[in-house]
């Protein structure tokens, strides 16, 4: 073990320090209780901003110079728009007209669509990545090539750093699909439209100073205001935010492949056996193929039993809206949009919450939705033999996914792992997950085209389904049945020894790190 | 002999295929260059077992290109095996990987024929997964659905894909193409102990006997013992009006099943979603099958969109006397079970009679009779049928005798 690492709770090698800032490597799941006072941006003053409220300056370069840009700050920006997003790009292309250097990326999550920031990495306009780095960003973390430490959190974790003052942000720029020159915005309406904009709350509320970046300006008041604008210094209007195809789709399409079908409908069965089937239940299932597969399964379940739940947790969709319509679920609580369907019906239907990280997932708080919900299903790249599982990285080591809300709804009172055992030649059950994201204690099931699997933890489960007529088996028997088939157990990746990148746990810990592949 | 050669596919949209390219050279040895998306979990073993092939076939000097998408070892060394057939047309030499254990169980005649799954023989992506479906069936298809071209490769990789995939309890068909190809495909799929053989476009006995002859012929070299069902298609207006003599023509026929889209071109008829046009031939090989002992097995149902038609098309077939459907898609098959199950008042009915069977058997009487009503082997057997499916379907219990006396 090199010097600078020292073993976690969970037998990983983790960092103690991230660029430069101790950190606490994991101590096991609620061991570490996270303290201190919630960190404070500095108090403007009225004096200091228009009386008529008209805070639109020229463009997004006279924004930044106006919030003070310079060399080594934070600057943070939400993913909403997803793969649609054209404002993140820009920021950092102002700043390399300006001449900055070092700056920190603070981004709820990055995608594809931000390829382009290389170059800004590679000239030395930003430093490092803090958040979820999908695909090209993932891989050339994963190469090595990043200065800094990457650092992976959780939506609930991300919003806990800055609630903590873990990590500051000196200009957060919220790009809004609707906003007045006030900066009171929302994501409901206009070209660009995305639904919610809860990942932006924290930073609205903590940064140093707030630039809203709009395509469609409104006369005050813009309403619903899901951001205030009295924690808005400037507004700035482009042609425009997003590319909104690419935001949300015009329609969301089930998944066609029978073998995830099949898994879906194993899960379905499940929960139903396993007695999380009733009224006023709530489960929480996002928009992937087989998650959105699963709700179908179940929202057939609940129409032939007559049960309705009091909430469904989503990534909205479509077939969330019309369940929603149809009565058979009181309440959607929505963390994020996936659809047009979803984004009118979170306008138009009051009983289509808007929510955020602090009262979803953030665990440095006084409690949150994620742990009261019945059942939620979850993806996975690998789960090994003590139900640990990864979602960061692929099997071959690479760096291509973030947490996302994952980790905070383990915390369920049913976490569900629905997933294909192999994926082509590429096992998901393994003897040891390639990164750890999740501890095997939290993960309550996997749901397998080849069998169910329940943790041995949860007797209560394995006493409720064990004549069900599912097929329940031991995960250690998936995964030697999964080795047979895809022709032996699979080599492991072969790293460096340097870390590119760290995970934190919900509680701001550090239960793994990612190495630099050879 | 060929100096260059190619098998298999790779490419975007390709998923546990390979493409195998073989250059042979005169000196050099072998340079083998692989692209796989797995490469950091598998590439040593997929280099290992291309050297095993290759070695095999003793070459030694080449060129070797794989670009792999996630095969399967059993289907790499096909393409590998293929690549070098059609460098080679002579050659007569197999490679071979051990067979897994426990796939190879005998079926019987009469078992559940209800659903049977297509699978094109030439793509391996959709036969891995195949039996977690629970069809009844699996057919690897080495006709339709392999181009002329291909066919050589399909046979190998069915070929393996007897050897290595658990279809977890369906039985084992394999489709052979028309003769004389059919024939080598026997040459081929026989020793790998095939639970069933489909003939397609059977219009006479001798045709059937003809691919009798044939696979006993490599029984007896190969010295197997498990039986090959026959499942002749008739897809024909010839075939039609000989059905029962096919039916007949061999002991090892256990079904006769029907290809529509064949006939109504051949009767020179247009197919219908009401089918009006091919009433009279399923009757005819319903009753055909029937008279020759054998089961009856309608065709596919194509619409893999249209789960309510398929059930009432299901329904339809179990209500002409029917004992299964093909099926094009994985998705298809509960519903073609459920399709197939008794419905509650059939199995009240079967009940009765099988608790009054079970009473003759008890009071050694020879004759069983229910009320002042005797009731016929036949109808003894026919609830028998019925009780089965019921709880193969699910909707009866195992214990279901027991219970009924505790209530």
């Amino acid at each position: 073990m090199k010097d600078n690492l020292v073993l976690n709770a969970a037998g990983r090698e983790v960092v103690t320090e991230i660029n430069g800032v101790p950190a606490v490597p994991y101590q096991g799941v609620g061991k570490f209780r996270p303290e201190g006072r919630k960190a404070a941006p500095p108090v403007p003053t009225c004096a200091d901003y228009p009386a008529d409220g008209n805070k639109v300056v020229a463009d997004l370069r006279t924004a930044l110079m106006k919030a003070g840009l310079r060399d080594g700050m934070t600057i943070s920006t939400h993913h909403h728009f997803r793969n649609g997003d054209l404002v993140a790009n820009r920021i950092f292309d102002a700043a390399a007209e300006l001449g900055v250097k070092d700056l920190r990326w603070f981004p709820s999550a990055a995608f594809p669509c931000h390829e382009p920031l290389i170059r800004h990495l590679d000239s030395g306009v930003i430093h490092h990545i803090e958040g979820s780095m999908n695909g090209p960003l993932g891989d050339y973390a994963s190469a090595g090539k990043m200065r800094g430490l990457g650092v992976l959190r959780s939506h609930g974790g991300r919003y806990q750093a800055v609630q903590d003052g873990e990590v500051h942000i000196d200009i957060a720029v919220i790009a809004a699909p609707t906003s007045d020159p006030f900066g009171n915005c929302n994501g409901v309406n206009g070209p660009s439209a995305c639904g919610g904009l809860g990942f932006a709350l924290a930073d609205s509320q903590y940064a140093d100073r707030v630039i809203v970046v709009t395509d469609n300006l409104v006369p005050y008041p813009c309403v619903p205001w899901q951001l205030m604008g009295n924690n808005v210094d400037s507004v700035v209007v482009v042609d425009k935010v997003g590319d909104p195809e690419k935001i949300v789709s015009g329609t969301t399409n089930i998944t066609k492949s029978p073998d995830r079908l099949l898994i879906a409908e194993l899960t379905a069965r499940f929960v139903e056996a396993a007695g999380i089937l009733r009224d006023g239940f709530s489960f929480q299932a996002g928009a992937g193929g087989t998650a959105l597969s699963f709700a179908l399964f179940l929202r057939d379940m609940m129409r032939a039993k007559n049960i309705r739940a009091r909430f469904v947790r989503g990534g909205s969709t479509q077939y969330l809206v019309d369940m929603l319509n149809e009565g058979l679920t009181d309440y959607i609580l929505d963390g994020q949009t996936f659809d047009l369907a979803g984004v009118r019906s979170m306008r138009d239907n009051p009983n289509h919450i808007h929510t955020n990280p602090f009262v979803s997932y953030n665990y440095h708080n006084k409690g949150n939705i994620a742990s009261m919900i019945d059942v939620v299903v979850l993806g996975a790249t690998e789960v090994d033999v003590h139900f640990n599982a990864n979602v960061v990285t692929h099997s071959d080591g690479r760096l291509l996914h973030g947490i996302g809300g994952w980790q905070n709804c383990l915390f369920s009172k049913c976490t569900i792992l629905p997933i294909p055992s192999f994926r082509d030649r590429i096992p998901v059950i393994v003897d040891e997950v390639t990164t750890l994201c999740g501890p095997g204690e939290l993960i309550d099931v996997i749901v397998t085209e080849r069998g169910i699997a329940i943790n041995p933890l949860r007797q209560d489960l394995i006493d409720r389904t064990k004549n069900s007529g599912l097929p329940l088996r031991t995960i250690e028997s998936l995964k030697d049945e999964i080795e047979s088939i895809c022709g032996g157990a699979p080599e492991k990746p072969r790293f460096r020894d340097n870390p590119i990148a760290a995970i934190k746990w919900v509680d701001g810990t550090v239960i793994d790190i990612v190495r630099q592949l050879q | 002999m060929n100096m260059k050669a190619e098998a298999g596919r790779s490419g975007k949209n390709v998923r546990s295929d390979c493409r195998v390219a073989i250059a042979l050279r005169e000196s050099g040895g072998i340079d083998l260059q692989l692209r796989s998306k797995v490469d950091a979990l598998y590439g040593a073993s997929i280099r290992a077992l291309a050297a095993e092939v290759l070695d095999k076939f003793e070459i030694q000097n080449a060129e070797v290109v794989i670009e792999d998408s996630g095969a399967l070892p059993y289907t790499i060394a096909a393409r590998i095996e293929t690549a070098v057939k059609r460098l080679r047309p002579d050659e007569t030499r197999s490679f071979l990987l051990p067979y897994r254990e426990g796939l190879r169980r005998a079926t019987t005649r009469d078992r559940f024929r209800r659903s049977r799954l297509y699978l094109p023989g030439n793509d391996p992506k959709l036969a891995i997964n195949a039996g977690i479906h629970q069809p009844d069936g699996v057919i690897l298809d080495l006709e339709d659905s392999v181009a002329p071209p291909e066919k050589d490769a399909a046979r190998l990789l069915v070929r393996n894909t007897l050897r290595e995939v658990d279809f977890y309890g369906a039985e084992r068909m394999v489709r052979i193409n028309q003769l004389p190809l059919g024939l080598a495909d026997l040459d081929a799929i026989i020793p790998q102990e095939p639970n069933l053989i489909l003939i397609p476009k059977v219009e006479s006995a001798a045709q059937v006997t003809e691919v009798v002859d044939h696979i006993e012929s490599l029984r007896a070299s190969f010295g197997i013992e498990m039986p090959v069902h026959l499942m002749p298609i008739i897809e024909s207006a010839r075939g039609a009006v000989q059905a029962f003599e096919i039916a007949c023509a061999h002991g090892s026929v256990v079904a006769l099943a029907i290809g529509l889209e064949d006939y109504t071109a051949d009767i020179g008829a247009e197919r219908t979603l009401e089918g009006n046009e091919s009433l009279w031939m399923r009757g005819a090989v319903l009753n055909a099958a029937r008279a020759a002992g054998v089961q009856a097995i309608d065709t596919v149902f194509s619409d893999v969109n249209d789960m309510d038609a398929l059930l009432a098309s299901v329904r339809e077939a179990k209500a002409l006397g029917f004992d299964g459907k093909g099926c094009i898609h994985p998705r298809q098959i509960p519903v073609v079970h459920t399709g197939f199950a008794p419905d509650a008042r059939e199995i009240e009915k079967a009940k009765k009679i099988v608790r009054a069977f079970d009473e003759a058997e008890r009071l050694g009487l020879g004759v069983v009779s229910l009320g002042s009503k005797m009731i016929d082997p036949p109808v003894v057997k026919r609830a028998q049928h019925t009780i089965d499916l019921a709880l193969r379907t699910g909707i009866l219990n195992e214990g279901w005798k027991e219970e009924e006396n505790e209530g």
